[in-house]
């Protein structure tokens, strides 16, 4: 069991799991935002067993994000029930990451490329507590892997595109969750990174990470996924394997 | 002169440290909403004869939460929301103004008038300038997450929106220090301009709010010696002296670019 905080972030379940838990169930699921009269899905019925990789493929606005994003207690459910590892939504935060897009970051912002991984540790920190020796090593850990450690002093704002992609998932590892949550891992970046990110992604469904991603890009190489589904018209439905 | 000096320095310090974050935020029109905001609490406090400090703190702590909670909701934007709140306040502010003989007596709360510090308003000032560095040092990385990616704060349940609204109180207390010196029209300089200067050149947070704070600080102390030798306004001399500031450290980096 991971140490909990002293002062733990909101409603963390404290480190007490069900393990034989599906990492993922959804109960006749509908989601939607604020204001808008139709949903953006609806009758939404899965279960993903932990150490699946999936695959959530759709246009633009079929839902993909806002499926995650309910994983990620970011958006309320309409109705319905989503239990993760065995919780409800937002009571095991420190086994759930999220990598967001990459426009969802304030890139501005006047922070180094090792702080922001570092952020990565902060659920395991909790209030009030700042990251130590221990923390730092990982965090160096986990920018060497993503080749990163010779910019790490650097703002965020100086990184390309494709660099600042690695650093988010850099702090995705960090997080150390059992279930990841990628939202376009692959959203706009090179040949060079994009298979830096492949191998990363790969070596976490190795070791058995329940990841589930919202993509369409198939390029993550064969055998990646075990199951994918589509996303469009407010429904989902899964693929019949190639 | 050395009681104005010193409640300069700590309005200074206290709203240079949290204008690191409202400006970062984007939050500079909230800033100034405040420091128009607080003028129908001083008011009142003065017309009753109170410490207007908590007239315009009352003011200031009721502008923050009904901010915070009207855009919160989502029929109405952010900017909208202030711009209602702004513009309400400020002329309940001026309808009570009116209902005195003379303007006169306002010129302390709209200019400010440091030479009016009291002993007391010394004691309140640097009270709110520990509570702030306080809530700054407790929860910097709660805030600097919540600024960067409010999404991921919100993932491992950091409260974004409870980070938010704390910042809006913590500005709320900073900027009623800033009244008592500069006056209500121009509170607004003392949390946004050091920050703006510093943040041109900024690698961290933590360096932005150091540099905020020298800036301020150097602000107060020549506009304080400029006002006291030439007789100037001492709220318009630190806030130009804040505007100098700025400027310069823009050209410089616009120059080195």
């Amino acid at each position: 069991m991971l140490p909990v905080p002293l002062f733990r972030y909101h409603a963390t379940c404290g480190g007490h799991h069900t393990h034989d838990a599906p990492a993922l169930v959804f109960t006749n699921v509908e989601l939607g935002y604020a204001g808008a009269d139709t949903p953006v899905l609806s009758g939404v019925n899965l279960s993903i067993d932990r150490g699946r990789s999936i695959a959530l493929l759709g246009e633009n606005g079929a839902g993909k994000s806002t499926l995650l994003k309910s994983v990620a207690g970011l958006l309320p459910l309409r109705d319905g029930k989503i239990s993760v590892l065995g919780h409800g939504v937002g009571q095991c935060h420190h086994q759930v990451a999220y990598l967001p897009q990459h426009r969802d970051i304030d890139w501005g912002f006047p922070m180094s490329v090792r702080r922001f991984v570092l952020t990565g540790s902060y659920i395991h920190l909790g209030w009030f507590k700042r990251p130590g020796k221990k923390e730092r090593v990982a965090a160096n850990a986990m920018l060497e892997k993503l080749q990163l450690a010779s910019l790490a002093d650097r703002r965020i704002n100086e990184l390309s595109g494709g660099q600042q992609q690695r650093l988010l998932v850099a702090r995705t590892l960090l997080h150390g969750a059992d279930l990841l949550l990628l939202d376009e891992p692959f959203n706009a970046i090179d040949t060079e990174n994009r298979e830096l990110i492949r191998t990363v992604l790969h070596a976490l469904k190795a070791e058995g990470k329940t990841l589930v991603t919202a993509t369409h890009d198939l390029e993550f190489g064969v055998g990646f996924f075990d199951a994918r589904y589509c996303l469009g018209d407010g429904q989902l439905s899964k693929e019949a394997p190639a | 002169m050395q009681r104005a000096l010193l409640a300069g320095l700590l309005a200074g310090v206290n709203c240079a440290v949290i204008g690191v974050y409202i400006v970062q935020r984007r939050m500079s029109f909230f800033g100034g909403a405040l420091s128009h905001t607080v003028l129908p609490g001083m008011v009142f406090a003065f017309l009753r004869g109170v410490d207007v400090f908590w007239g315009a703190l009352g003011a200031a702590l009721a502008t923050a939460l009904g901010v915070g909670w009207l855009s919160r909701r989502r029929e109405v934007g952010e900017d909208a929301a202030i711009g209602v709140v702004l513009s309400g306040m400020f002329a309940l502010g001026v309808l009570m103004m009116s209902q005195v003989n003379s303007f006169r007596d306002f010129n302390a709360l709209l200019f400010g008038s440091v030479l009016g510090v009291a002993a007391q308003d010394l004691w309140l000032a640097g009270a709110v300038t520990i509570l702030v560095l306080l809530a700054v040092a407790l929860i910097n990385k709660e805030l600097e997450l919540a600024s960067v990616d409010p999404e991921y704060a919100c993932v491992i349940g950091a409260r974004p929106n409870r980070m938010r609204t704390l910042l809006l109180v913590i500005t709320a207390l900073s900027v009623v220090t800033a009244v008592r010196v500069v006056g209500a029209l121009m509170a607004t300089a003392l949390l946004i301009t050091p920050a703006a200067a510093a943040l041109v050149w900024a690698r961290s947070v933590r360096g932005a709010m150091l540099s905020a704070v020298i800036v301020s600080m150097l602000s107060v102390f020549v506009g304080l010696l400029v006002s006291y030798h030439y007789d100037w306004s001492s709220g318009a001399a630190i806030v130009l002296a804040a505007t100098a500031c700025f400027g310069v450290s823009w050209l410089v980096r616009v120059i080195q670019r």
